[in-house]
């Protein structure tokens, strides 16, 4: 929006309501809070809570950006609250939805256990055949390995791409686009060795074989993580190494 | 788990997919266009085998063959299968960066780099076609 | 635990969406606009004949057509599968689909390798 005399002295939020304990079906709650154009959507939830209605419910805590915890939907757009400003919706009013996918506890609060489940299912940290002894020394990587993982290891968890991701929300066994952006990101490390075991989960149709790419994972990710790319990249290695092991069966898998 | 929490814990909310849920956001919408472009795909290649049939056949079958296509209405619809085909082609090329990742030695291939391969490819297979169907 | 054998279709898709986007547009607009309204002249009959009798170009169109068959039946399959909700039908569609781009397959190698 320009700078023009008509900004706004408020704009309207309505908000989604679920409070199970006295209404089985969600509703919507419509707020009257004041315009600053240095607000993000965040603020105005604050200014709600703090001041109009105590009793919603929301999930945030750095407001910069990097704890992934105040995703929700803007004008059905999954955004990071703490990061998009409430002028980019004027006029209003504002739709503010739990993220999609997800099922709601109450108010704006999603169940994330599932995605918690995916991210050990997928053994997102780094696999070693063997430790080596601390006197050994740290693990060395040049500027270029850290390249390759790099941009994966950016993502915050926020679920965004996940809320984005039809397929997911259609098919909830779908490992999902951060789970295998991530499995890709220790995939990808010279130090890590765990590929070999993460694949047969992901090598599954519920891993990389049920993503269409419809790509808009890539498009909400907050981070530029690339979740779609790394699919991608996930199905062209897959597909080698099932050619490679039928051209040349080991023993060992 | 505490007895207090029961009350409320089965109770969540799931919301369920409309069946059509790919008419409530473009980029959806355009995700299913791009997908259906695979039928013009087998339309395009079908004609293309019904015209080799009829070369084969001998001139004549080929000159009645060409007439038919000269029809307005079947020109019309032809021009769309263009369109319909071009745009499979362009959202299949811009993907094509995403899944093929080169590196050479250290560095990375830039992903522009790697798209203007693809369209340079494109360009190339589209010349020699056309080189081959209309020489003399 | 056993690894999908989505690769092979994965790799027909893929082969096919490539083929046709490579090959169509330049086919579709020589082909089925350009010729018929006489904007171009085609090479001379005789070439042309002897250039689709050509074993080697029956056996390009042979597996282009197979390619674009799969890559049909692919984008198709899960069209219907994610785009009308029928996973519960998972089975009869991909049965369908790739069965009839394997019909498909076979129908147009046995026309096109007639050709000659
Ligand atoms: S990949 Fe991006 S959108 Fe998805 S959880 Fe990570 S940071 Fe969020």
């Amino acid at each position: 929006m320009s700078e023009t005399l008509t900004v706004p002295e408020t704009v309207i939020l309505e908000v989604f309501r679920y409070r199970p304990e006295v209404e089985s079906e969600p509703t919507f709650d419509s707020f009257e809070v004041p315009f600053h154009p240095e607000w993000m959507i965040l603020d105005a939830l604050n200014y709600i809570k703090d001041d109009l209605d105590g009793s919603l419910s929301y999930r945030w805590a750095c407001r910069m950006g990097v704890c992934g915890s105040c995703g929700m939907l803007a004008n059905g757009q999954p955004v990071l609250t703490c990061a998009t400003y409430l002028e980019s919706l004027l006029p209003g009013p504002i739709r503010i939805e739990p993220l999609e996918g997800f099922p709601v506890i109450r108010d704006l609060v999603g169940d994330i256990g599932d995605f918690m489940n995916k991210l050990s299912d997928v053994k997102a940290w780094l696999i070693r055949d063997e430790e080596k002894p601390v006197e050994d020394g740290e693990y060395l990587q040049t500027p270029s390995q850290l390249d390759d993982y790099k941009q994966y290891s950016m993502c915050i968890n926020c679920m965004l791409c996940y809320s984005a991701c039809p397929v997911y929300r259609l098919e909830p066994e779908f490992i999902g686009p951060a789970a295998i952006a991530l499995a890709q990101r220790y995939n990808l490390d010279s130090r890590d060795e765990g590929a070999e075991e993460r694949m047969d989960v992901l090598s599954q149709h519920d891993g990389i074989w049920g993503c269409t790419l419809v790509g808009e994972c890539t498009e909400v990710c907050p981070k530029g993580v690339d979740p779609a790319g790394a699919i991608q990249r996930y199905k062209v290695s897959a597909t080698m190494d099932y050619f490679k092991s039928l051209l040349m069966p080991r023993s060992s898998s | 788990m505490n007895p207090g929490y029961r009350l409320y814990y089965p109770r969540w909310y799931r919301k369920r997919v409309p069946i059509f849920w790919w008419l409530h956001k473009r980029s959806y919408a355009v995700f299913i266009a791009r997908e259906l472009t695979s039928v013009f795909v087998v339309y395009a290649a079908a004609v293309v085998v019904a015209l080799v049939l009829t070369l084969n056949k001998g001139e004549p079958a080929w000159e009645a063959a060409m007439s038919r296509l000269s029809h307005p209405l079947v020109i019309t619809a032809h021009v769309l299968v263009l369109f319909v085909i071009l745009f499979h082609t362009i959202t299949w090329l811009n993907l094509a960066p995403m899944a093929i990742v080169v590196k050479l030695g250290d560095r990375k291939v830039p992903p522009t780099a790697v798209l203007i391969g693809h369209y340079g490819a494109w360009f190339a297979c589209s010349v020699v076609v056309a080189w081959l169907l209309l020489w003399r | 635990m056993k690894r999908s054998r989505e690769p092979i279709i994965w790799v027909l898709f893929g082969g096919g969406g490539m083929a046709s986007a490579l090959f169509l547009p330049v086919l579709i607009l020589v082909l089925f606009i350009a010729l018929p309204l006489g904007w171009v002249q085609s090479a001379p009959i005789d070439d042309l004949q002897w250039l689709v009798r050509h074993p080697l170009t029956r056996l390009g169109l042979i597996v282009f057509v197979m390619l674009c068959l799969f890559h049909w039946a692919h984008r198709f399959r899960y069209t219907l599968y994610d785009g009308l909700q029928l996973s519960h039908l998972n089975e009869v569609i991909a049965v369908l689909t790739y069965g009839m781009a394997m019909v498909g397959t076979v129908v147009g190698a046995y026309l096109i390798w007639g050709v000659g």
